[in-house]
């Protein structure tokens, strides 16, 4: 669930609680209830290849069942970062706990990471792509697929579950490649820049769909995203992050209450805003 | 993803006429002694593809004997590199130190003249099947291990990374991910290897054997009947076409998500 506990943010704004997300209202059970809700807290992280510093003095925190946006210029280390989050990578220095706890291991069992493309396996139907995890972790596919089906039908794809990845459109495989991060059943869901790979209608479409869906499960998400309007959306909080090494910058929270058609949220004299404050910041740059 | 199929004549006329044409060309060419004349040899050593044909008819009991013999080689060797050839890959797949150590070997391995080799072998392992499933398996594991190698290797990173965030070991990611992405490679290997098994069943037949195509060969050009050569080298490559289109059919059935998908 959500708190409604306030954490500091650079630019006070009343962050709100279950209704601050579009379609929190309407929210209905988790599908497949995370073991216990969990924020993320990183402390004085830094990160390097070699000689190239991606990550520096990184500092950030996601309430449980908070969601977080990530903007910053490309190549800023982001997707690095959620990597490090999700216990993919080891941080060089600098703390990162999930649930409060440090170790990879925790951190890999308390995250699920959706990369940037779909990833879908051509080999499997959607259906069984969806209950990935469930079958890494011992189900057997029938049990799988009645963990998925209602899923598939609360998301808008049913009738999908039996379709091969290649005969469906960007936006349905993206659909389906956040079922099975959902379907993972892991407090903390990290989404690197889930629709980068859509056209501007399509994402439009999907923004609104991923806002119901985060709305209706109780996760922590952290949200990666190059569209600074995307984040605002989809997001809570949005942390502005400078470019490499990738350093806070500003944190604004979203302005709240919001409409769910993305289009009344969008164009809401507050959101426009917000939206100024966050592109002025990554202009800005560190300082 | 489906294009609409030109038609079946349209994809097997060109072949066809291409393959109708040289053999009018070669039927003309010995019936009017052309070739025989130009390679200064008597007429009767040069078939006309007629001649081909009706010793096909005539002999077909003994090529059809012959030709059982050598599928049976060619299919228990080729059966015994896929399983040497898999394994090996595999093996070398998840330890890259055995890999450093052991792919110049493989290499070395076809480096090996098989006509050289296979007398050996056949001294070894006697005149019966032995040495011929040695040969074809010595040169059919190398494309298979190579190209199965391959694909293993290709998996994606990202893949690997998404797999371990969903709670997959390392077999579920090598059951899940690795084996399907490496089924196609497996299989490109396989139809070469399939092709030249043939081949390595002829060399072990030649090295020492009382029955086979090869053998058949061998027999009929000594005896310089040469249409019925002919008509063995025919049984031969249509056995190899034969094997490699089931090979590509199976392959469009069971790693329909490869490369090869949608081509002939």
């Amino acid at each position: 669930m959500r708190t409604t506990s306030e954490a500091p943010v650079a630019e006070p704004q009343p962050v709100s609680g279950p209704a601050g997300r579009p379609g929190g209202a309407d929210r209905r059970a988790a599908a497949s209830p995370p073991r216990a809700a969990a924020g993320v807290e990183i402390a004085a992280l830094a990160h390097s290849f070699g000689e190239l510093r991606v990550i520096e003095r990184l500092e950030l925190s996601v309430r449980p069942g908070e969601v977080l946006g990530l903007v910053g210029p490309s190549g800023c280390g982001k997707s690095t970062l959620l990597e490090l989050v999700g216990g993919l990578r080891e941080p060089r220095s600098g703390t990162i706990t999930v649930g409060g706890q440090r170790g990879p291991k925790a951190r890999l069992a308390g995250c699920a990471y959706m990369p940037q493309r779909d990833l879908l396996l051509p080999w499997l139907t959607a259906i069984d792509n969806a209950g990935l995890a469930l079958r890494n972790r011992g189900a057997r596919r029938a049990e799988a697929r009645r963990a998925a089906h209602p899923l598939f039908e609360r998301f808008g794809l049913a009738g999908f579950e039996r379709a091969r990845p290649p005969e469906l459109s960007g936006g349905m495989r993206q659909r389906i490649a956040f079922l099975r991060t959902l379907l993972a059943g892991k407090p903390v869901v990290l989404l690197d820049e889930p629709f980068a790979s859509l056209d501007a209608i399509t994402r439009a479409e999907m923004q609104e769909w991923l806002a119901g869906a985060l709305a209706a499960e109780s996760r922590t998400a952290i949200l990666v995203s190059h569209d600074v309007e995307e984040a605002l959306y989809l997001s809570d909080r949005v942390a502005v992050l400078s470019a490499r090494p990738a350093t806070t910058v500003v944190e604004l929270a979203a302005p709240t209450p919001r409409a769910l058609p993305r289009r009344d949220a969008v164009t809401a004299s507050a959101f426009t805003a917000a939206r100024e404050r966050a592109l002025t910041a990554l202009a800005r740059g560190p300082r | 993803m489906s294009r609409p199929s030109p038609s079946r004549l349209r994809i097997w006329l060109p072949p066809l006429l291409i393959v109708a044409a040289l053999i009018g060309l070669w039927e003309l060419a010995a019936r009017l002694d052309v070739l025989a004349s130009a390679l200064n040899i008597e007429p009767f050593l040069v078939p006309a593809p007629s001649d081909i044909a009706q010793s096909l008819w005539r002999d077909h009991a003994l090529l059809a004997d012959n030709g059982w013999v050598t599928l049976k080689e060619v299919l228990a060797g080729f059966a015994l590199s896929i399983a040497a050839g898999t394994g090996f890959a595999v093996l070398l797949h998840l330890s890259p130190t055995l890999r450093r150590a052991v792919y110049p070997l493989l290499v070395a391995s076809q480096t090996v003249p098989i006509v050289v080799v296979a007398p050996i072998l056949v001294v070894w392992l006697g005149f019966g099947i032995g040495p011929k499933l040695a040969i074809i398996a010595l040169i059919c594991f190398f494309p298979i291990t190579v190209n199965t190698l391959d694909g293993l290797g290709s998996v994606d990173p990202d893949l690997v990374k998404m797999m371990r965030s969903l709670d997959a070991g390392r077999w579920q990611t090598f059951r899940r991910v690795e084996a399907p992405t490496a089924l196609p490679y497996f299989f490109s290997g396989a139809k070469i290897a399939v092709a030249v098994a043939v081949i390595g069943a002829v060399f072990g037949e030649w090295a020492g054997s009382s029955a086979g195509l090869g053998h058949l060969i061998q027999e009929a050009s000594a005896q310089l009947q040469t249409a019925r050569t002919f008509a063995a080298v025919v049984v031969l490559s249509t056995l190899a076409i034969v094997l490699f289109a089931l090979l590509a059919a199976l392959e469009r059935r069971v790693a329909w998500w490869g490369p090869t998908r949608g081509r002939i």
